[in-house]
């Protein structure tokens, strides 16, 4: 019950909107407001109160303005019951949300050279935190991608914000043809990156930390998996992540991340137990190291 | 609002689950654990887990089918870390234990005991035997038996040891009978049913481990079910009532059955504050009926016709 923990509340709705191929909920919501770092997201109960769907729904913060006594804004996709539902509410309907949820995004202390890599939906939470390093003094390069022009989200916002912005769409509908690691490597060179920030879906994600990795640049990625709860107690939005020790534990992304150092997260081996990780069968059990734990040491930057 | 389970004293009957509470830290953020009657740890195993791939989770109708495959840092971790925090915040903690067979359960309570700090040993039965392909110890009477009166064995004396069950048992009263007499003090009902749920698109299971474990409301009238059987066929045992608790008259419901005290479960993923508002709820309904102790309501359902009802 610390002063900067999640909290719940009943928040009436200011705005439903359309933003490109997605939706955008704008609540009003000042403790989560005023908590917020980018990089956290909150989550939502759907379907009303004597709903069957039980679970909440985690989604991305994508704005948050102190004014109006606090909002925060949200993106989704409608893939389900659920998130149809959310699309259909109309302002000054009360939601359940609790948030925010999740460790954020470190901020480099000193003003370096920052590039943003986001895939479709998932580059949301990639704007608070480009204003975030603005206000610190950092260059800020995008590169955004999807598969299709109506899934890159928000270009102009991007190009706003950024030195410059990069597209890339499967279909070539925008931008430029291809996946966002084909045009990364090149604007990371032109841009003189320090660090790269990525968040979007795994397989990209694995493909940005392959990338980070041969440039040599710090990157840290904003993982996707599917959750139960958003709040570390349903176990099942795990991931494998290499902690400080070297020991391969089953992270949950919900409390553990959902922001990892891209170089700890085990991409290939995601939706599996890696047969070495802790707890596996094939991990080998030591008497002497009580220190090992269930979850990996808390780590910045 | 107090409550007895075989010598345990609870401030008021509403506990978090086992294995839907974390370890407390989790709810802690949202509220103060120590307004719990009791709070049951995730399970508890000899060495560390991992647990299943994922995803782990599927949502059904008003529920959830889950696999997770008691993911932990193992007992030397959790007395280190886990249960000192828990009793730092003055939470009551019931311990869930896991367990390959009878050696690994006993070893886990006794480890525990030794250790001192847990209230109440609850036996998590709905754990695959190893000596029987796709069974659980809950399956056959005489082996849920066995790991019963192995925790008893190794347990102090002073800490109640209670057996939870499964609905999906051939006969979970015969299956009652059995633990109460390995030596159970008590019985936790019910552990989450068997099911499972297929992905549309891929058509393959939907949590990757398969067969996993249905929650939520949908499974209440079962539990519900279970609770009163038990309570009709042994009189005399305290139990814990769970299964899809999503109100204070939920709660309310189990202990008319016979529970003397009401897990939350699954609600705590979809209500982070689900355990204080059905505590609260309940209060308020108690208090509308003019019943000042929980005792006169326990059981309530099993008065005959005709006799007085409780508050009313």
């Amino acid at each position: 019950m610390s002063d900067n923990g999640p909290v719940q509340t009943r928040s009436p709705v200011l705005t439903v909107r359309r933003v490109d191929a997605y939706h955008a909920i704008t609540v009003v919501a000042p403790q989560i407001a005023e908590r917020f770092r980018s990089g956290q997201f909150l989550s939502v109960g759907v379907g009303g109160e004597h709903s069957g769907m039980l679970l909440r729904r985690p989604f991305a913060i994508h704005d948050v303005k102190p004014d109006y006594g606090g909002t925060v804004e949200f993106l989704f996709a409608v893939r389900g019951p659920g998130t149809a539902w959310l699309a259909e509410r109309r302002s000054q309907d009360l939601l359940d949300v609790v948030g925010p949820l999740g460790r954020p995004f470190p901020l480099p202390r000193d003003p370096v050279n920052c590039l943003l890599v986001g895939g479709g939906s998932g580059a949301a939470p990639l704007f608070p935190l480009a204003h975030a390093l603005r206000r610190r003094g950092c260059r800020v390069d995008f590169v955004l991608g999807a598969s299709s022009a109506d899934r890159v989200f928000s270009a102009i916002s991007a190009r706003r914000i950024a030195e410059t912005a990069t597209f890339t769409t499967d279909d070539g509908s925008f931008g430029v043809r291809g996946r966002v690691t084909d045009a990364l490597e090149r604007v990371a060179a032109d841009a003189r990156s320090d660090v790269v920030y990525a968040c979007g879906p795994m397989p990209m994600l694995g493909r940005v930390a392959g990338a980070a990795g041969r440039l040599d640049l710090p990157a840290q990625v904003a993982v996707e998996e599917a959750m139960g709860c958003g709040t570390g107690l349903c176990m099942s939005c795990v991931v494998p992540v290499v902690g400080e020790d070297g020991f391969t534990r089953m992270a949950r992304a919900c409390v553990d991340g959902p922001v990892f150092r891209a170089e700890r997260v085990r991409f290939d081996d995601v939706g599996t137990i890696p047969f070495d990780a802790l707890g596996a069968p094939g991990w080998k059990p030591w008497s002497d190291d009580p220190g090992a734990e269930g979850a990996p040491e808390r780590e910045a930057g | 609002m107090r409550t007895r389970l075989a010598g345990l004293e609870l401030d008021n009957p509403i506990m978090a689950a086992a294995g839907c509470a974390g370890t407390g830290r989790e709810l802690a953020r949202f509220f103060d654990i120590a307004r719990l009657g009791a709070v049951a740890t995730k399970s508890v195993t000899l060495e560390p887990r991992a647990g299943r791939p994922a995803p782990r989770m599927s949502e059904s109708p008003s529920g959830m089918v889950g696999a997770v495959g008691l993911q932990g840092p193992g007992i030397e971790v959790f007395l280190q870390r886990d249960l000192p925090w828990l009793q730092s915040q003055g939470g009551t903690a019931v311990v869930s234990v896991a367990g390959s067979g009878p050696d690994e359960y006993a070893d886990v309570a006794r480890r525990l005991t030794a250790a001192a700090g847990a209230a109440m040993i609850e036996v998590n039965l709905s754990c695959p035997d190893p000596a029987a392909q796709g069974r659980d110890f809950a399956d056959v009477p005489a082996e849920a038996a066995r790991v019963v009166r192995a925790v008893r064995g190794a347990a102090e004396d002073g800490v109640p040891v209670f057996a939870k069950l499964a609905a999906d048992a051939a006969d979970p009263v015969a299956l009652a009978e059995a633990c109460v007499e390995a030596g159970a003090d008590g019985l936790s009902m019910v552990n989450c049913l068997r099911g499972m749920a297929v992905d549309p698109v891929t058509l393959r299971p939907a949590p990757a481990g398969g067969v996993g474990g249905v929650s939520g409301p949908a499974i209440r009238p079962i539990a519900v079910g279970c609770v009163y059987r038990t309570r009709a066929a042994l009189p005399e045992v305290p139990l814990i009532g769970m299964g899809g608790v999503q109100t204070g008259a939920d709660a309310l419901e189990f202990l008319a059955a016979g529970a003397s005290a009401v897990a939350v479960g699954t609600m705590n993923f979809a209500d982070p504050s689900a355990c204080v508002r059905i505590l609260r709820e309940l209060q308020q309904l108690l208090e509308e009926r003019g019943v000042d102790r929980v005792g006169d309501v326990v059981g309530a359902a099993h008065r005959p016709t005709g006799a007085a009802v409780p508050g009313r």
